[in-house]
């Protein structure tokens, strides 16, 4: 057994691939001895992770990048060898605000051009009449939840820092925060939306894979100095949490994945929910109608785990546009060197991808990405903070 | 300290009696205007209605990633704030973060005057802790003792043992299965309530 690993994770479904590694004894089949801390912020896992009381962590793909980039906090290198999951999040409103899209919608409620162009006459409208601006929920300024917000609503029109308020909420705050009104809508991933349909204070509007394809949400991150001196420790994880993700995606084993997870030193929430999600079959507004992806949520399917460079180029090019990040060729090589497709494939022995599917972020509006154009791709959106 | 240099503090915890352990000490140390907030909804507005010059929080609470929003420049933040640390104060983050407590502070306050607040923080912080778990350990000493009464008495009538004979079957019983007495009488209880 190796010497013990201290692994931090957030409360939420997307933690699974390593809850169910640790559960279901991959990580002891690979030698690795993991004590899993739950934790009750993000800043706590980068903090944590950063100063060495943890030696991975379930984080934020756009923390490691930040991390990595010296944003917001001090600057500590960050690799990360597996995603924990793609995707996984949603947009939710409030059942007044969504009423209020659907009367001034123009198309198809689940196409998001249509429901971005719909908000930003409902903000129009309540800009002439004096109305406060809507106020949207998101987890962290580094967060997939925070660009999908941003971007889905600025291809409509609106622009997020000047036409609504955007704050931080942590994700068990959410669906308490949207029944008091003190939000208008949030975007949050699994199992939050679900439970805010559930108690009827919300309707969830948009998967996140409506705004993005293919989107990095959680990664299992590790401080790069920490992975270049335990290779074995690293490969060994990969390998743990491969397992764990394969695992997850067997229909069969679902039901005791969310028994799983649903214990309250995990998630803590009911099992239902979480059978729901990993299954892509959420529940989306109280009358109980049920909308189904298979995108909704990747874990292990789809080449998932692997990380791909092309995301973390996508989550740096949303820092430069939303003004948290400088623009340079150095700092996007940075942020595309923290995600390590080499490390995933030297664990389990593979030469490059086997799946053949596509990488490409997708998302719903402006050009294909182009990750070694940054400024050229931003240039085609009108609502930017820069270059 | 005058009271135009005590920076203003506010203290974000939804413990009320760390929070006002901590209170009295940054009193005692000088530092007069401090508020406490223990309610976490409108966080955000609350903290700009005060205007501190110092946040600290408690590392428990899910709401300090709210506080990161004020690292972003944004319209919605008049005042950016920094975390305390930086690249050099590795060490201080590891005693704020071992101790539970963090502390930031609002653009403006020099860093250098931070630091005797943070650490008497940390002190604190550390001080009820371990309060917390000597109160945890008489508590648990107690449910043990009362567990032990019982599996003693249902020893002595099932087995016909005197108390010290029962005591010392629980105890030599626990030595060999390497567990805690309490444990063994606990599992006692549970098996009675089984086989009732």
């Amino acid at each position: 057994m190796s010497k013990p690993l201290h692994i931090g994770f957030i409360p939420l479904i997307d933690a699974a691939a390593l809850i169910v590694a640790v559960e279901k004894g991959f990580a002891a089949a690979e030698g690795l001895d993991v004590t899993l801390a739950r934790e009750a912020s993000w800043s706590n896992v980068r903090d944590k992770l950063n100063i060495g009381l943890f030696d991975a962590a379930h984080l934020l793909a756009p923390v490691a990048i930040a991390s990595s980039l010296g944003l917001g906090h001090i600057k500590v290198p960050i690799v990360a060898p597996v995603n924990l999951g793609l995707n996984g999040n949603a947009i939710t409103v409030s059942p007044a605000l969504h009423t209020a899209i659907m009367a001034e919608i123009d198309g198809d409620r689940f196409d998001p051009m249509a429901t971005a162009l719909a908000l930003s006459r409902v903000v129009a409208a309540r800009r002439s009449s004096g109305a406060e601006p809507l106020t949207f929920g998101m987890t962290f300024p580094f967060s997939s939840h925070n660009y999908q917000l941003r971007f889905w609503m600025a291809a409509g029109g609106v622009d997020p820092d000047e036409d609504v308020r955007l704050v931080v909420l942590p994700p068990p705050y959410m669906v308490d925060s949207i029944a008091s009104g003190q939000v208008d809508g949030f975007c949050v991933g699994a199992p939050w939306n679900s439970i805010a349909a559930d108690r009827g204070v919300g309707q969830i509007m948009h998967f996140g894979s409506d705004i993005l394809v293919r989107s990095a949400e959680k990664v299992l991150a590790l401080r790069q100095a920490w992975s270049g001196k335990n290779p074995e420790l690293v490969a060994a994880l990969v390998r743990a949490i491969f397992c764990g993700a394969e695992f997850i995606e067997q229909p069969d084993n679902r039901v005791e994945v969310a028994r799983m997870l649903a214990r309250p030193e995990h998630i803590g929430v009911d099992a239902d929910v979480i059978l729901r999600t990993l299954e892509g079959r959420l529940k989306i507004s109280a009358d109980g109608t049920i909308r189904e992806s298979s995108r909704y949520l990747l874990v292990g399917r789809e080449d998932a785990p692997r990380p791909e460079p092309v995301q973390a180029a996508w989550l740096y090019a949303q820092m430069v546009r939303w003004g948290q990040a400088a623009i340079s060729s150095e700092a996007l090589a940075t942020a595309k060197a923290v995600f390590r497709p080499d490390l995933y494939d030297a664990a389990l022995g593979r030469k490059g991808e086997l799946e053949p599917v596509s990488h490409a972020v997708g998302a719903f509006a402006g050009p294909t990405f182009d990750a070694d154009d940054i400024a050229g791709h931003l240039a085609v959106f009108n609502i930017r903070r820069s270059p | 300290m005058g009271a135009e240099s005590s920076p203003k503090i506010v203290i974000v915890d939804e413990s009320p009696i760390r929070a006002a352990i901590l209170e009295e000490g940054l009193r005692e140390a000088g530092f007069t205007d401090v508020v406490r907030i223990g309610e976490m909804q409108s966080l955000l507005s609350r903290i700009y209605a005060l205007d501190p010059d110092v946040i600290v929080i408690d590392l428990e609470n899910p709401s300090r990633d709210i506080l990161e929003q004020m690292f972003q420049v944004s319209r919605a933040v008049r005042r950016p704030i920094a975390m305390f640390v930086d690249q050099s104060d590795a060490a201080s983050i590891q005693a704020s973060v071992d101790a539970g407590v963090s502390a930031y502070i609002v653009d403006g306050l020099k860093k250098e005057r931070l630091k005797p607040i943070l650490d008497l923080c940390i002190s604190r912080f550390n001080a009820f802790s371990r309060l917390q778990d000597e109160l945890d350990r008489t508590k648990s000493a107690l449910e043990d003792r009362k567990v032990i009464d019982r599996a003693k008495g249902i020893l002595m009538k099932l087995k016909g043992l005197t108390e010290d004979e029962a005591y010392v079957l629980l105890r030599s019983t626990a030595m060999r299965e390497k567990k805690k007495i309490g444990e063994i009488a606990q599992s006692i209880l549970t098996a009675s309530e089984l086989l009732k």
